[in-house]
């Protein structure tokens, strides 16, 4: 199996061991995520993948620190992760921006909570923001913007607070087809510009066989990581050639075979 | 893979789509786009175009008014009432009640202290109860104990109409001014503080996420995220609070004041001035008109990132 063969020399910069977590609603308790080990390398890109319900986001939002364990460790560098902060930013599917600051204003929240000198702050945002190539859009509120350009802000957002991981729930999934293959293709160029650690949340195996090295596949009830599959592409990667498509197939066998094919988007 | 600096530079049609299918822009990023693309086409709209604009702007509000002055000038000729002045003797009332000259009685050139004392009063009561009720309000939004202990006082307290405070404040105020501060204080402050906590509460807890990521904590979390959050409904509340001010302003001043709109407005009716009453009616009416639309544009202009909170 691959997912032994991937021996990193680069040091883990996420480390879930033993993870487990159950919420308690209304008397009733949810196993959300049953004994996780997961060992994310810097400059790593990896995808978690699985149904809705396999408790996929709420790995993600431990490693965010939006959630605490029930039990088990989840550590950043070797120290715990208890709370949100700036060194792993986060990409919200509905966004999260603020609609009262402007492009400018949201994307320099972040280095403004670090009291930079204002001038160094504008430059800041605006070499994000023409990273992301809403130049002509700086001063526009979220509200004027289309789901793809506050997608593309909701990025530049954490690019410019210095995060070293990149958390990323289902980005894309509310976005139309075209603007979703555009931002995938911005998404791999700022990943291969920055060396940023890019954890990945979504339910499209076409999209985790583009953009990831490595592949998380989750199962639901309670949820476990079920396989650990390295992507054995070379990049970049073109999605009509027959190797994508192989690989494709593979990994749409390997989540069918647990969750009933009707559930996956292949 | 692109190892381009600006990735988006190579995609020709992203910009322009993105522009075309933005389903919230408004006209503001459209008009503000357009030019950029084609400079003259915008420049100069046509005349026809600009004089109905105008008259959009302008006349069609002003219709409605002109109609029901027109009815009640109809109506006094064809009734024949001694009871109900017609306009014209109202607008002739109004200038006397203003600068004097025409009838020179009590009330003659009296106006302009009356306004003042009444205007004193409201916004001397609305910003009382602006500055307890705010604070209040984010109070009992933000923390669930302190909800718990004030609430039930304050859902018991409000439906009480105001008015019903009338002869408890002057137990407590005695007959003069400072009762009918009191009421407005009251009537002003249950808007504010009901609608500031909503505000709060409703914040996204997506914000809060948010902005913990991004490095912010504790009271810059305050500042930074749940008052402008709030805003929205802040002022929601300030605005209802400002018609309601008006509006139990007169009711205050008809016991036991001297001077004020609404003591003219009662001072009227015992002599059966008619026209006084009316011409009183107007200026509170007007006031009231212009001083709301002062508090849309303020809140148009500091909630301008939110098209549906502009009026």
């Amino acid at each position: 199996m691959s997912d032994t063969a991937t021996a990193r020399s680069a040091a883990p910069i996420l480390h879930l061991a033993n993870v487990d977590k159950v919420f308690h609603l209304n008397g009733r308790s949810i196993h959300a995520l049953k004994d996780i080990h997961l060992q994310i390398s810097k400059g790593e890109f990896v995808c978690l993948i699985g149904a809705s319900g396999c408790g996929k986001s709420t790995l993600l939002r431990i490693m965010g620190g939006f959630e605490r364990v029930s039990s088990g460790t989840a550590q950043m560098y070797h120290s715990p992760i208890v709370e949100p902060g700036p060194e792993r930013g986060m990409v919200f599917q509905d966004f999260g921006l603020f609609p009262w600051l402007t492009v400018r204003q949201n994307i320099a929240f972040g280095p403004k909570q670090r009291g930079l000198h204002p001038g160094k702050l504008k430059e800041t945002a605006d070499h994000f923001i023409s990273m992301v190539g809403l130049g002509k859009f700086a001063d526009y509120f979220p509200g004027q913007l289309s789901g793809g350009m506050k997608q593309r802000v909701s990025i530049a957002r954490a690019l410019a607070n210095d995060c070293e991981v990149l958390l990323m729930d289902e980005p894309f999934g509310a976005l139309d087809a075209l603007t979703r293959e555009v931002l995938q293709q911005e998404l791999l160029s700022i990943w291969a510009k920055t060396k940023l650690t890019v954890v990945f949340v979504t339910h499209a195996v076409e999209e985790a066989v583009l953009l990831a090295d490595r592949v998380v596949v989750m199962t639901a009830g309670p949820g476990r990581v079920e396989r650990d599959y390295t992507i054995p592409l070379e990049r970049p990667r073109c999605i009509t050639a027959p190797e994508f498509n192989h690989v494709r197939r593979e990994l749409t066998e390997m989540l069918t075979s647990h969750v009933g094919h009707s559930k996956v988007a292949a | 893979m692109s190892t381009s600096v600006l990735p988006n530079r190579g995609h020709p049609h992203a910009q322009p789509a993105n522009v075309a299918t933005a389903p919230f822009a408004t006209p503001v990023a459209t008009a503000a786009a357009a030019p950029r693309a084609e400079p003259t086409a915008a420049a100069e709209p046509a005349l026809s175009t600009r004089l109905q604009a105008w008259a959009t702007r302008w006349v069609v509000p002003a219709l409605l008014p002109l109609a029901l002055l027109l009815a009640w000038d109809l109506a006094v000729r064809w009734t024949g009432t001694m009871l109900v002045p017609a306009p014209k003797e109202v607008a002739i009332m109004l200038k006397d009640f203003a600068v004097g000259g025409v009838y020179d009685d009590a009330f003659s050139g009296t106006l302009g202290v009356h306004w003042l004392k009444s205007m004193s009063r409201v916004y001397g009561a609305f910003a009382l109860a602006a500055l307890v009720g705010i604070p209040l309000g984010l109070l009992i939004g933000k923390s669930a104990m302190f909800r718990r202990v004030v609430d039930p006082t304050l859902q018991m307290l409000r439906p009480v109409p105001v008015t019903a405070w009338l002869p408890l404040s002057m137990i407590f105020f005695g007959v003069g001014p400072n009762a009918a501060i009191f009421l407005v204080f009251l009537g002003a402050f249950f808007p504010i503080v009901i609608n500031t906590s909503f505000g709060v509460k409703s914040v996204e807890e997506r914000l809060f996420e948010a902005a913990a990521m991004l490095g912010c904590r504790g009271a810059s979390m305050f500042r930074q995220v749940v008052l402008p959050a709030a805003m929205p409904s802040i002022f929601n509340g300030l605005r209802l609070a400002h018609g309601i001010a008006w509006f139990l302003i007169v009711v205050g001043e008809m016991t036991g004041v001297q001077e004020g709109l609404g003591a003219a407005i009662m001072d009227g009716r015992m002599l059966s001035r008619t026209d006084v009453v009316i011409a009183g009616m107007v200026v509170i009416g007007f006031t009231g008109f212009v001083t709301d639309r002062l508090l849309v544009a303020l809140n148009n202009h500091l909630l301008k990132w939110s098209p549906q909170h502009n009026v």
